[in-house]
């Protein structure tokens, strides 16, 4: 067995055992309670959908890179509509939204899978930013033409571009790291998700101050645990990166403070656009952005600190 | 309804399910049953109408087993223009087809359909007769709901709001946007023992409007 194969199974195997640790412990609270909590049926749904990405998330990295690609750019799609179902727009903007979705995403995803690395980095940030609003203006419509336009673009950058950071990732072949970009993008996701879910279980314990009292219960204490949290796991894993134990630990405490930093800010837009949830395609979770809002937001950073450090070693 | 080729038969199987996965793989397209649960009672949804995806729409969230006994009413001089129509129309939604030309007309469509509700049968109408292209949200009810809840007391009449299908694909544009759908069914409206039919359409059509969801400007 190659070593990659048997990181991908290592992995997977301690990830499955910690989940069905968590699915044991939820059987017995349920078996606990005569009638069903909801709080722990929450929960045991929250266990479902992890079982389910967990699974998906292997099989994955185990059909390769053109897989891992497509997976991402799925994603994107279903964040990108949950995106624009919300976002301002009119008639006008019909072409623009069109090109959005069956042009901008699978191009940027098709720059991620053929390593077009100048194109990813400036297609949508520059081009695409300059062409877009043009494509809207055609239609002659003024009215609220700005935040349109403005709305278009950012729910591309975030929902395409950051979120294309992921897949990326599978590009930084380090030193001694060949073809195991798929590793580091699995490494990403579980401190980053783990953070956020040790802030969610130990933010909500009174007594510390919350960061935006009238937005989200997260308080200051809920967030330096979970990036806690997300160091120890990040110590934990580091043979799975090209990172020693300590930078392992620094970088995913960093990909926790701005996956958390995601956390607040898509929650503010949803607070304006009056929802809960984006959607109600993950059971327990709500949409894809909701899933993903942290991970998103902790892409970019991540990608950029990691070539960085290969650069600096 | 006349016995059909088996072929024929599998072949409306198959198109029915492409067209449920579809719907759900663009527009994400669920049932939020607000009033009413998913139960297999005998029901008309009727709905607002601004797309000729609308029929379809409703159609897909349905679960399977009421969707077997559920027949949108539709057009005939749409569903029987081509024969690919004729078939979507006939086998897939096994539409009950109904003339909305009055002066060329030879049988009443009120027979069509209370003979579909005697059947036992669940109906999609759309009571606003045609796709509403205005700015208003909802344009007034024509009377066929009133004579379903005069004929047909038993059968539950509920109000189904689509939302934001317009969006989708507006008029005049050919790309469908994926943007998320959502069907809305509320609570079931009653014809009250001597209610005049103005006042029941009316309030039949406000019980649909107040299912809007909410817009931001």
């Amino acid at each position: 067995m190659s070593p990659i194969l048997r990181d991908i199974f290592l992995l997977g195997l301690c990830v499955g055992l910690v989940l069905l640790a968590l699915t044991i412990i939820g059987e017995r609270m349920r078996a606990r309670f005569p009638k069903p909590d909801p709080a722990v049926e929450v929960f045991m749904t929250r266990i479902d959908s992890w079982w389910a990405m967990v699974v998906l998330f292997t099989l994955t990295m185990l059909a390769g890179r053109w897989a891992m690609v497509l997976l991402f750019a799925v994603a994107s799609f279903a964040a990108l509509r949950e995106f624009y179902t919300y976002s301002s727009r009119t008639r006008a903007d019909h072409l623009s939204l069109a090109l959005a979705f069956y042009l901008i995403l699978p191009a940027q995803f098709l720059f991620v899978f053929f390593d077009i690395q100048r194109l990813f980095a400036v297609f949508i940030p520059v081009y695409i930013f300059l062409l877009l609003p043009f494509v809207s203006v055609l239609r002659g419509s003024t009215e609220r033409f700005l935040s349109r336009v403005s709305e278009t673009q950012w729910g591309l950058m975030i929902a395409v571009y950051c979120l294309s950071h992921i897949p990326a990732l599978m590009w930084l072949e380090l030193p001694g790291y060949d073809g195991r970009g798929m590793l580091l993008i699995a490494f990403l996701v579980l401190v980053v998700q783990t953070g956020d879910l040790v802030d969610f279980y130990m933010g909500r314990r009174s007594g510390w101050r919350r960061i935006v009292p009238d937005l989200s219960p997260k308080t200051w204490g809920g967030a330096i645990w979970g990036i806690v949290a997300a160091a120890v796991l990040g110590l934990a894993l580091f043979w799975i990166t090209p990172f020693g134990p300590l930078a392992a630990a620094a970088m995913a405490a960093l990909a926790s403070a701005s996956g958390q930093v995601g956390n607040l800010v898509l929650r503010a837009i949803k607070r304006d656009r009056g929802l809960r949830d984006w959607s109600h395609l993950i059971p327990g979770q709500g949409g894809f952005l909701d899933q993903l809002d942290s991970v998103i937001f902790a892409a970019p950073a991540f990608f950029h600190l990691t070539r960085l450090w290969w650069l600096a070693t | 309804m006349t016995s059909t080729h088996p072929l024929r038969r599998f072949a409306a199987r198959v198109t029915g399910q492409a067209i449920v996965l579809f719907a759900r793989a663009i527009t994400a397209v669920h049932a939020d049953w607000r009033g009413v649960g998913p139960s297999p009672r005998q029901r008309v949804y009727f709905a607002n109408h601004v797309s000729n995806a609308d029929m379809p729409m409703i159609w897909s969230v349905l679960p399977h087993h009421m969707r077997l006994q559920t027949r949108p009413v539709a057009a005939a001089d749409y569903w029987l223009k081509s024969k690919l129509r004729a078939f979507a129309g006939g086998d897939v939604f096994r539409a009950v087809l109904i003339d909305r030309r009055p002066d060329q007309r030879t049988d009443d469509p009120m027979a069509a359909i209370n003979q579909a509700l005697s059947d036992g049968d669940s109906l999609i109408i759309f009571p606003e007769g045609l796709r509403n292209q205005t700015a208003e949200p909802l344009l007034p009810f024509k009377s066929g709901l009133y004579n379903m809840a005069k004929a047909h007391p038993g059968v539950e009449l509920v109000p189904t709001w689509i939302a934001n299908l317009n969006s989708v694909m507006p008029k005049g544009e050919v790309i469908p946007l994926p943007l998320m759908c959502k069907v809305i069914f509320g609570e079931p409206v009653a014809l009250a023992a001597d209610e005049e039919r103005a006042a029941f359409l009316s309030r039949a059509a406000a019980a649909l409007l107040a299912l809007k969801p909410e817009e931001r400007a």
